[in-house]
């Protein structure tokens, strides 16, 4: 059987590093939900933001393009962080990073 | 021989700080900018953990304030200079008053909800704060929705004000947690039919008490808590609030109508700390609050020397701690007198 857990030592912290360079905020996300709370896209389709951006960082990013495709840049998320992370200009970073290195 | 110490501030902190200082013979000056001593704790009802009256702690503090104080009420400091061993503190439309040492009781005041306007803090009527809630306890006044019905459901939110980089407040402010947690319990009390709901991104039961406190929360009242920080709130039709929240622990959007919204808020730096501490040159912390010459080993001591600091001044505290903090800071001020002679 598969074994389905979060594997730290073999998941692939490639994306996270690059994304973290260019803006430390990231680093910073303490998984409240505001983001996924506020996000208009995620009413009305399975996607959820935080979900996303954690495992990001956790290395599961095989389902991250698909994924992240769901947003519609409203910026609400943004708006609403208790810790100032920039995640409609992460969620562009995103795209970019999917395009260089996966 | 130099012996007479100012307090500026008569809360919990100021209030025990002068009353030890008295107790040993010093001469105290107790200043205040209201017209009653007692600070915030007047206008609590009952306390964490145990939800003992806050008139018991306030009524026993205030003994220690006796005759032998000096007590200055509707005091608005101007100035404060020194020279040599005499602080001169300038009052306005008032003689100036003098002493060998200061101690900064100035407290805190509420985070103003206002600002979190997204939470609709004086837009929508049903939306209230943690003391206003506390204010309807003390003056025993009926739970009831602006339209005047008993609330079916009530909805508390943590964190207002606080871990907000929002607001501009990155700092925890310590309490908010357990007071939700006791107002959960309180409003089931006087309304046992009511559902209560808390929304959180933690919950910091810090100290004694506290975790024993959420877990009667939980199995005695059937108080729900909801992991999941409230983003907005906005009002239906009948004045009731709907809070969009997600439910982090199944990973999923919420929403819910409450009758009532408490919000939590948290500690913020007043504004006379603030401006005394400009005058005297004291730093404050990134946070707003004043900072001691060391938090560790001399945290009611500054840097300049007969300027002492206790209580909420220096950041988010309990009570209990503020007690704890004054009578440290009173054998500090005795030490320093009795160095100065």
């Amino acid at each position: 059987m598969d074994d389905r857990s979060i594997d730290i030592d073999h998941n692939d912290q490639k994306i996270m590093a690059f994304l973290t360079l260019q803006d430390p905020s990231i680093n910073t996300c303490i998984g409240c939900g505001s983001c996924t709370a506020t996000c208009s896209a995620g009413h009305f389709v399975d996607f959820n933001i935080r979900k996303v951006h954690t495992f990001l960082r956790r290395g599961e990013t095989h389902l991250l393009k698909q994924e992240i495709q769901k947003c519609m840049f409203c910026g609400k998320c943004q708006l609403v962080c208790p810790r100032g992370v920039n995640l409609r200009n992460l969620i562009i970073s995103i795209y970019n990073a999917i395009e260089r290195l996966a | 021989m130099p012996r007479e110490v100012i307090v500026i501030g008569a809360g919990v902190a100021g209030m025990t700080a002068a009353s030890l200082l008295s107790e040993t013979g010093i001469k105290v000056k107790l200043l205040e900018k209201e017209k009653q001593l007692g600070g915030h704790l007047r206008k609590w009802d009952r306390l964490f953990p145990t939800l003992r009256p806050a008139s018991e702690v306030l009524d026993w503090i205030e003994k220690g304030v006796n005759a032998n104080i000096e007590v200055f009420k509707e005091v608005t400091v101007t100035d404060i200079r020194v020279q040599g061993n005499e602080f001169t503190v300038s009052i306005k439309d008032k003689d100036p008053i003098t002493g060998n040492a200061i101690v900064l009781a100035t407290g805190f005041d509420l985070f103003d909800a206002v600002k979190k306007e997204e939470y609709g803090y004086g837009i929508y009527n049903n939306v209230i704060t943690s003391a206003d809630l506390e204010a309807i306890f003390r003056e025993k006044k009926k739970i009831v929705t602006t339209s005047g019905k008993i609330p079916r459901r009530i909805g508390i939110v943590h964190c207002v004000g606080s871990r907000d980089e929002k607001v501009g407040n990155l700092y925890c402010s310590k309490v908010c947690c357990v007071t939700g947690v006791k107002q959960a319990i309180e409003i089931k009390q006087a309304l046992p039919d009511a559902e209560v709901y808390g929304f959180y991104m933690d919950l910091r039961m810090f100290d004694r008490n506290f975790e024993e406190l959420y877990f009667e929360a939980q199995q005695k009242w059937g108080i729900n808590f909801i992991r999941g920080r409230v983003s907005e709130c906005a009002e239906n039709e009948d004045e009731s609030i709907l809070v969009k929240t997600e439910d982090t622990l199944t990973g999923r959007p919420l929403k819910m109508t409450v009758d009532l919204l408490i919000l939590l808020v948290g500690f913020v730096p007043s504004p006379e700390t603030r401006k005394l501490a400009s005058i005297l040159g004291l730093k404050t912390g990134n946070d707003g609050f004043l900072l001691s010459k060391d938090e560790h080993t001399q945290d009611n001591i500054t840097s300049v020397p007969g300027v002492f600091l206790t209580g909420a001044l220096k950041g988010p505290t309990t009570i209990v701690n503020s007690i704890a903090d004054a009578r440290a800071t009173a054998l500090q001020v005795q030490i320093f007198l009795n160095s100065v002679n």
